[in-house]
């Protein structure tokens, strides 16, 4: 009798785990790291990319004060929105008390509140890919201008009020623009080109924000990525080549002249500008051994050359798979560099001093990708 | 616009050909109708059919399921896809809705690692390795046999041997009553997802020795459910969009016999346009991708016994494979990204078996393949295929043991138009196996095989533009299996027969390939990195019974347990997670009454929690599903032929599910069918 019980007690138990459980929302989950309550910045909004068609994009929050690393925050602040925060988080910006991420393929920025990542409101903006501000407006890349058209391979650029979270007015520019940096009153745009190769683009488009015109564009090299200004009014500009003969490389702009000053022959995958300093690094895949070959660069900005000194020091660069995003701390002036592993694991974030000595690191979502700083 | 016009063409096509087959074919009809004893000779017939298959199961040194054209008639399925969810050690990889892909992976090892075979010859696809099992009906199918490991039989084709596991497609051949020359069946399937599916079958015997058999189905369906997704907080209900299908499939075929031999012949052609239902994602449900497929292919088979110890067997196929990809959000300097991709492939294929003495054969086979793919895609290198597969093999039968070994060797010769080629490859690869009867008066077997096999790097692994790499190995596989068969049939009880299965095996992946990020997002590259061990259990169990005269229950059982680990490398924080796709349970359950005329089924699929990322943790975590499938028919003679009326309720307790993430499985659905049969 006592054994039929049992029996009957592990049959149950079975029975009660093979079924499914109540829905939930996905849970954050707390890491605990060294506090410095002495920042000045408070901590660091990351968005994980997350793997196309996963619907994995996720936010994470860093807070420096206290030491608490937090993933998967948006599910927990937001659970009422429908499959959350979306498919490929492409870039995230900080202006003013709203925090933007730029969700790919769920063609949507979220507007959420800084303080707290509760969402305020979405803009709408198919295929959209990076975000930048000025002036009480945002700028947001997008790779399709008109949907549907099999004549306008175009993209654009969109002007969204701030306060009111609308698209005020849409430039188009080259097919497949990427990211953007603003210098004065003119906003650079780089245009790739991505979906037609070999017929890449190789320009960057400028536009004049008064009249939100592209007035020129400036020839550089195929396929642009990346463009960041420095503040001697500069661009720095990198082409990912072709993946195959033609290299990467890393373009320097004067903006008085519209001209390429300076070339670097290093695959810059990745650059962050702070202060007179570039931090950079560079992924280039070696058909001969059949792996990347991964390197770390600084470059002085001023005299616009490439510095002796690392941001990474001690060897633990080693450890990094695949680096996928970085970011210097404005005061602290620590750097750090994400690890996207093979994309389909949580990834790393990587903590360097300024001496280059890792301080910590922790273990974030899908792709750990792009980082806005809350002051 | 294009689409409404295309629809319409087929469904003109469609209603064309029909049109055509009847007219020509009921006009001379002779009058045919099946009387009380051609039934009861019908009855004797299945239940010999069924002895002889469940005594196969049960000697057959490698695990064999079988469904036998009874079963595959009874189970709520509409494609081969729907049918192979009940077998044990199977997932079903399906994007959901009828349109959408189905690939089976058998024991973990991956869906490249299974073979497909359609009447003896192999259903190859070059360029990904994956055969769409929801492209195959199953209206004119005998049988579905899946092998863990190979075809237990030395005359069979040396591509039988070359793939980790089989699973072979029969299509009915023509078997006339006496006095009957003809035979002709229409079937109409009509339920959700707006599905209108008529088909037609007629068999003809032209002589005593060649029989012939056309059959023709054409799919038409919008593809809409309804789908939920909820997290308790957020609780959305959409209708899946871009889900239509319309497809038309023509099969011709021709039996002939001959002294000490037959043959077969057959022309198959499978025209296809459907919407590519994506992802569902936060703020975006809706889709406007196509593909469109022409597969076309003409094969025959010809076995012949040269002696008393000699046979041989011989086969042949040519087939082409044409499909086109349109995607609209993707804006080219030329338009939409519009890819088109042919594949071609020749193969022929010899076998020869002889007998030394009573109980010891030897048996010899050689396949050649020509593979070629184009695509209008840049950098595309035009690549095609060599492959010569040579087997020897032998079997020892003594009373109690059977034992058969055979080494395979291929040889793989690449070559490329532009840009470079992966080269030459040559592999040996063994397999070992054994069935004993260890006790005299009891039909208990023991069997266990060992076999070593590997895939090719298919052509998108090798060559697909920014991600195929031409340095990569093959993926290599070891299965080493033990297991337990009972069968025992019971002529005139009330327990019809026991029939009892059991397995356990372990598997190991060597350099499995695996996508990996190249030097960007825009440049993922294939490596030869993982490594994946597999412990599995496997229970199949059948029986039927009569508990009253007149009602018959079938009852079949299936449990599947695997521990499938990724042992790549203890540096990971993986190291041994179970890998993605693979749940630790699962198993099935199907029941059959007959009464009269009335039949009924019931059917139950279970697969348990699985992650669908490496890692195993929260964020990848998915829900077990669950599904019952009930369905009640009943079958009344005419005066000419009968009518079969089978009305099926699937997911009965609309479960919403996911097989892969945020591709919805449908809920709750209908189907209705009408089988007239001449």
């Amino acid at each position: 009798m006592k054994h039929l019980k049992f029996t009957i007690n592990i049959l149950f138990l079975v029975v009660l785990a093979s079924c499914r459980k109540d829905p939930k929302p996905l849970p954050s989950e707390i890491s605990r790291l060294e506090p410095e309550p002495t920042s000045a910045v408070k901590g660091f909004y990351l968005v994980n990319e997350g793997n196309m068609n996963m619907n994995k994009a996720s936010l994470d929050y860093m807070d420096l004060v206290n030491g608490i690393y937090t993933r998967n925050l948006y599910n927990q602040v937001n659970p009422e929105v429908t499959k959350g925060l979306g498919d490929v988080g492409n870039d995230i910006g900080r202006y003013g008390s709203k925090l933007y991420v730029v969700v790919n393929v769920s063609n949507k920025v979220e507007v959420l509140n800084v303080k707290t990542g509760k969402k305020i409101g979405q803009i709408n903006i198919t295929n959209c890919r990076y975000i930048t501000f000025n002036n009480g407006k945002a700028y947001i890349s997008a790779y399709l201008g008109k949907v549907g058209d099999p004549k306008a391979p175009n993209g654009i650029v969109a002007e969204i009020d701030t306060a009111t979270l609308s698209i005020n007015r849409t430039v188009e520019v080259g097919r497949q623009p990427e990211e953007m940096a603003i210098i004065g009153s003119k906003l650079y745009v780089t245009n790739s080109g991505g979906y037609s190769p070999p017929d890449y683009e190789h320009t960057l488009s400028v536009i004049d924000l008064p009249s939100f015109n592209e007035i020129k564009r400036i020839e550089v090299a195929i396929n642009l990525h990346r463009v960041k200004a420095d503040r001697y009014g500069d661009l720095y500009v990198t082409s990912r080549g072709d993946y195959y003969s033609i290299p990467s490389k890393l373009f320097v702009i004067d903006t008085q002249t519209d001209q390429i000053k300076k070339v670097f022959n290093i695959a810059a995958g990745n650059l962050v500008i702070d202060d007179d300093y570039a931090y950079i690094y560079s992924t280039e895949w070696n058909y001969v051994v059949g792996k990347n070959k991964i390197s770390y660069n600084m470059i002085n900005v001023k005299d616009e050359t490439i510095m002796d000194r690392k941001f990474i020091t001690d060897g633990t660069e080693k450890d990094i798979k695949i680096p996928y995003g970085i970011a210097v701390n404005p005061t602290s002036k620590d750097v750090y560099v994400t690890d996207a592993k093979d994309y389909v694991t949580p990834g790393k974030l990587h903590c360097y001093s300024s001496e280059g000595r890792l301080k910590w690191s922790v273990t974030t979502g899908d792709i750990p990708a792009h980082i806005a700083f809350i002051n | 616009m294009t689409q409404k016009h295309s629809a319409y063409a087929g469904t003109m096509l469609f209603f064309l050909c029909s049109t055509i087959l009847w007219t020509g074919f009921l006009w001379p009809l002779n009058t045919w109708a099946q009387t009380d004893s051609t039934k009861k000779a019908t009855q004797l017939k299945e239940v010999q059919i069924r002895e002889y298959r469940l005594t196969e199961q049960s000697k057959s040194p490698t695990p064999l399921q079988i469904l036998s054209s009874e079963d595959l008639k009874r189970i709520n399925s509409l494609s081969v896809a729907d049918a192979i969810r009940y077998f044990s050690g199977v997932q079903l990889k399906d994007y959901g809705g009828i349109g959408g892909l189905k690939t089976v992976n058998v024991r973990s090892l991956g869906t490249n690692h299974t073979a497909v075979f359609l009447d003896g010859v192999q259903v190859g696809n070059a360029q990904n390795g994956q055969v769409d099992l929801g492209k195959f009906s199953l209206s004119n199918l005998d049988e579905i046999a899946l092998y863990s490991g190979q075809k237990p039989e030395l005359l069979i084709p040396a591509k039988g041997y070359a793939s980790a596991s089989s699973i072979y497609l029969k299509t009915k051949a023509p078997d006339f009553e006496e006095n009957q020359r003809k035979q002709v069946e229409l079937t109409l399937k009509s339920g959700s997802f707006g599905l209108i599916n008529p088909s037609l079958i007629y068999r003809y015997k032209v002589s005593e020795n060649l029989s012939a058999s056309i059959n023709t189905e054409y799919i038409h369906a919008d593809g809409k459910y309804k789908f939920r997704y909820t997290n308790g907080v957020f609780d959305t209900t959409a209708v899946r969009n871009n889900g239509d299908v319309e497809r038309f499939r023509l099969q011709a075929l021709l039996f002939g016999k001959f002294k000490n031999g037959k043959w077969h012949a057959q022309a198959y052609s499978f025209l296809s346009d459907r919407g590519l239902p994506g992802a569902i994602v936060s703020n975006r449900f809706d889709f406007t991708q196509r593909i469109w497929d022409r597969d076309f292919f003409i094969q025959g088979s010809m076995e012949k016994k040269l002696s008393d110890r000699f046979s041989i067997l011989i086969n042949g196929k040519y087939g082409y494979v044409y499909q086109r990809y349109l995607d609209p959000d993707y804006v080219t300097t030329t338009g939409f990204l519009d890819n088109r991709f042919k594949e071609q492939e020749a193969y022929l294929s010899f076998s020869g078996k002889y007998k030394i003495n009573s109980v010891w054969e030897a048996a010899y086979a050689a396949d050649y393949s020509y593979q070629t793919l184009d695509a209008n895609i840049y950098r595309f290198p035009y690549p095609n295929r060599n492959t010569f597969l040579n087997v020897l093999g032998s079997s020892l039968t003594l009373k109690k043991l059977t034992i058969q070994a055979n080494v395979l060797s291929t040889t793989v010769i690449d070559q490329v138009k532009l840009y470079s080629s992966a080269g030459n490859k040559q592999v040996f690869s063994p397999t070992v196996m054994l069935s004993w009867k260890f006790l005299n008066n009891q039909d208990i077997r023991i069997r266990a095989f060992y076999k070593d096999i590997f895939r090719m790097p298919t052509f998108n692994d090798l060559y697909y533009t920014f991600i195929g790499n031409t340095l990569l190995n093959p993926e290599y596989t070891k299965q080493y299996d033990v297991g337990i068969t009972y069968f025992k049939n019971f002529n005139d009880k009330r327990i019809k027969f026991i029939d009892f299965q059991t397995d356990v095996y372990y598997n190991r992946i060597i350099d499995k390939i695996v996508a990996q990020p190249g030097a960007n997002l825009y440049r993922w590259i294939m490596y030869n990195i993982g490594l994946v061990n597999i412990h599995g259990l496997e229970i199949n169990a059948k029986t039927a019974f009569e508990p009253c005269n007149a009602l018959v229950v079938n009852i079949a059982l299936n449990y599947t347990y695997q521990k499938a680990v990724d042992v790549t490398s203890k540096q990971e924080e993986t190291y041994r997670d179970q890998i993605p796709y693979i749940p630790k349970n699962s198993g099935s359950f199907l029941a059959r009454i007959d009464y009269h005329n009335w039949h009924a089924n019931y059917g139950f699929i279970y697969t348990g929690f699985r992650y669908n990322q490496k890692a195993n943790n929260i964020y990848n975590y998915m829900e077990p599903w669950y599904t019952h499938d009930a369905a009640i028919g009943y079958e009344f003679k005419l005066k000419n032929g009968s009518i079969n009326i089978n009305g099926e309720v699937n997911n009965l307790l609309n479960q919403y599910y996911d097989l892969i993430p945020n591709f919805p499985m449908p809920g709750r659905n209908y189907r209705l069918t009408l089988n007239y049969k001449l």
